[in-house]
């Protein structure tokens, strides 16, 4: 039998207020945070949707009307649009898989313990701790397009080990899967911290279990470890897909704002600074939020509702 | 020892040789770029030239170090003026969230908790372009000019609100292995909240609070995308300026090597000295897997 949730002879409305006077202090202390998430996360979000959805196309413009979605539309006719996309899309292809695989096979080498793990886990990591932007440095230049005589970084030690030369980023037809190749270096170290972690949190009784009951080390591999890392990996897929629909900075500091490499954030600061259009920089804000958005709250949502059943 | 034992005892060394070789291969690789930093930044520039691009300097001059550093002074100054005050409100805040959200709860806390975390991954080019209206109309209702829009206090009133969902996740996280006993012992001693906050949680918040000092720190000193957007140039930090001395095409390679380093440091002292802290706070990005 379920016992009723409050004792019945208290009468409830003097149970309410006795319980609101020790929950209400709590609320009061948050309540600075709450109004500035409601204001600067969800108010300044509606803001942006909602003067993506005017013809405010100049700063200097006296009014503004409400166009509907007609912005949204419109952009889709832009070839420059077309191209970041793309290249976006290309983009968080090459290193979501590039740094989820690095990472974990990363992981895999050390899972078992290895002697000077301590070090290799470090050196693996220190790329986190350095800004995009001086990532960018060093990797144009050794990303730089210049070949057999004037070839330096990349190219001219590719050339003296015999391995082909590429334009690397500025390839027009696959130069995003190179501009990948510095945000796997700086974020692989930490998916491979992830993988580390979800490997370590595998009971090791689970794995002899099945030693007994007569798997291979692949085996044990295959059926014990690798479905117990599925919420590592899922975790890692948000991570990086979330940093990768937004890059910004290090775009930005390999290639400026060279059309070549453009993407959605680069060219919405084109069209805030250089046109000076805040309708069309809104309009391309709300596309990238929205690409985050709609993986991003199912998650949220799964991983509170998942505590909560812990 | 039987055959088997043996056989199976050197295979495993076999495979334990094979990973090492890997581990140390990938370690040469992730090494290349720090090679190329310190290398072509000890160049003079009579040495800048492809043929000696993976050289180690023949004459050793730390004569980009010093230009570098005259132009990246005003930045890094910038930097530290925006990265200790906003780590260390934002670290104050966060406590204080967290400490409410685990131990001192109210109907709808875990609501709340979620639209939170939804602000973590927000990109923040959704709310740039009001943000930057935001500023604008908070200097003119404070009668002044170029302190929210083009400041550094706007900056840090930026990334302080905005690292509100991650510093309190970090600090909810940390206090929930709080035991409760002691905050209802607390209570029965006829503590009110903050006297408890007080007395209580904040002498055991040591490993959090660095966490999340360590974990701000970091992200105020190498954004990039908010100091673009909100700062005017005399308040740039040390990320615009780097990338404006590296976009000029008169810059040496020698002086762009040398001027990342020294906007690196900072961070990578941070990372080699207090490295367990700043591995939990990557950690706790990933929420609980």
């Amino acid at each position: 039998m379920r016992r009723p949730p409050y004792p019945l002879k208290n009468p409830r409305g003097v149970r309410t207020v006795r319980r609101a006077r020790t929950w209400l202090p709590g609320l009061l202390l948050v309540a600075p945070s709450i109004v500035a998430i409601g204001v600067f996360v969800y108010g300044m979000l509606g803001w942006n949707f909602r003067l993506a959805m005017t013809d405010r196309h100049s700063t200097r413009q006296p009014e503004e009307h409400f166009v509907g979605l007609e912005n949204f539309i419109n952009i889709w006719s832009e070839a420059r649009w077309h191209l970041s996309v793309r290249h976006a899309v290309v983009f968080t292809v090459v290193f979501v898989l590039g740094a989820l695989l690095l990472g974990w096979f990363l992981a895999f080498l050390m899972e078992k313990g290895i002697k000077g793990e301590g070090t290799f886990r470090t050196i693996y990591l220190f790329p986190m701790a350095i800004s995009f932007v001086a990532t960018g440095i060093v990797w144009r230049w050794l990303m730089n397009s210049g070949q057999d005589e004037r070839a330096v970084g990349l190219n001219r030690l590719f050339d003296a080990i015999g391995l082909p030369q590429w334009a690397w980023f500025r390839d027009p037809e696959w130069g995003m899967a190179a501009m990948a190749i510095p945000a796997i270096w700086q974020m692989s170290g930490y998916v491979m911290a992830l993988f580390l972690a979800g490997f370590r949190g595998v009971p090791e009784e689970l794995r002899e279990a099945a030693r007994v009951d007569g798997c291979t080390e692949w085996g044990v591999y295959r059926h014990v470890v690798l479905p117990m890392l599925r919420p590592v990996t899922l975790s890692a897929l948000i991570i990086l897909g979330h940093i990768s629909l937004k890059v910004f900075d290090l775009i930005v500091a390999v290639s400026g704002k060279q059309i070549i490499t453009d993407v959605p954030a680069v060219y919405m600061w084109v069209a805030v600074f250089d046109s000076d259009d805040p309708a069309k920089g809104a309009t391309i804000a709300a596309y990238i939020v929205l690409a985050v958005a709609v993986f991003v709250i199912p998650y949220l949502v799964w991983s509170v509702r998942k505590e909560k059943q812990s | 020892m039987t055959a088997v034992a043996v056989r199976s005892v050197g295979r495993r060394r076999v495979t334990a040789g094979v990973k090492l070789f890997f581990l140390v291969a990938f370690v040469m690789i992730f090494l290349i770029p720090v090679y190329v930093l310190l290398a072509t930044s000890f160049k003079p520039l009579s040495e800048a030239d492809p043929s000696q691009a993976w050289n180690l300097p023949q004459t050793w001059t730390a004569e980009a170090w010093r230009v570098a550093w005259e132009k990246l002074r005003p930045g890094i100054w910038n930097s530290i003026q925006l990265a200790v005050p906003g780590s260390l409100l934002s670290c104050a805040l966060g406590s204080m969230n967290g400490y409410v959200l685990s131990k001192w709860r109210f109907p709808g806390a875990d609501v709340l908790f979620t639209l939170f975390l939804f602000g973590m991954f927000i990109p923040y080019q959704g709310v740039m372009i009001p943000l930057v209206q935001l500023l604008v109309n908070l200097d003119s209702l404070a009668g002044t000019q170029g302190v929210f829009y083009g400041g550094i206090p706007g900056l840090v009133l930026a990334h302080v609100v905005y690292g509100i969902p991650i510093c309190t996740l970090i600090f909810r996280n940390y206090y929930v292995t709080i035991p409760t006993e002691l905050i209802e012992a607390s209570r029965v001693d006829g503590a009110g909240m903050l006297r408890t906050y007080w007395s209580v949680v904040l002498p055991v918040s040591g490993p959090a609070i660095a966490v999340v000092i360590i974990w701000q720190f970091t992200s105020l000193w190498n954004d990039f995308l908010f100091a673009v957007f909100l700062t005017s140039p005399q308040n740039w930090p040390t990320t615009v300026m780097l990338n404006n001395i590296a976009g000029a095409q008169a810059t040496p390679y020698s002086q762009q090597m040398a001027a990342a380093i020294l906007a690196s440091i900072p961070t990578m002292v941070i990372y080699v000295v207090l490295g367990r802290f700043f591995m939990r706070g990557l950690m706790a990005g990933a929420l609980k897997g």
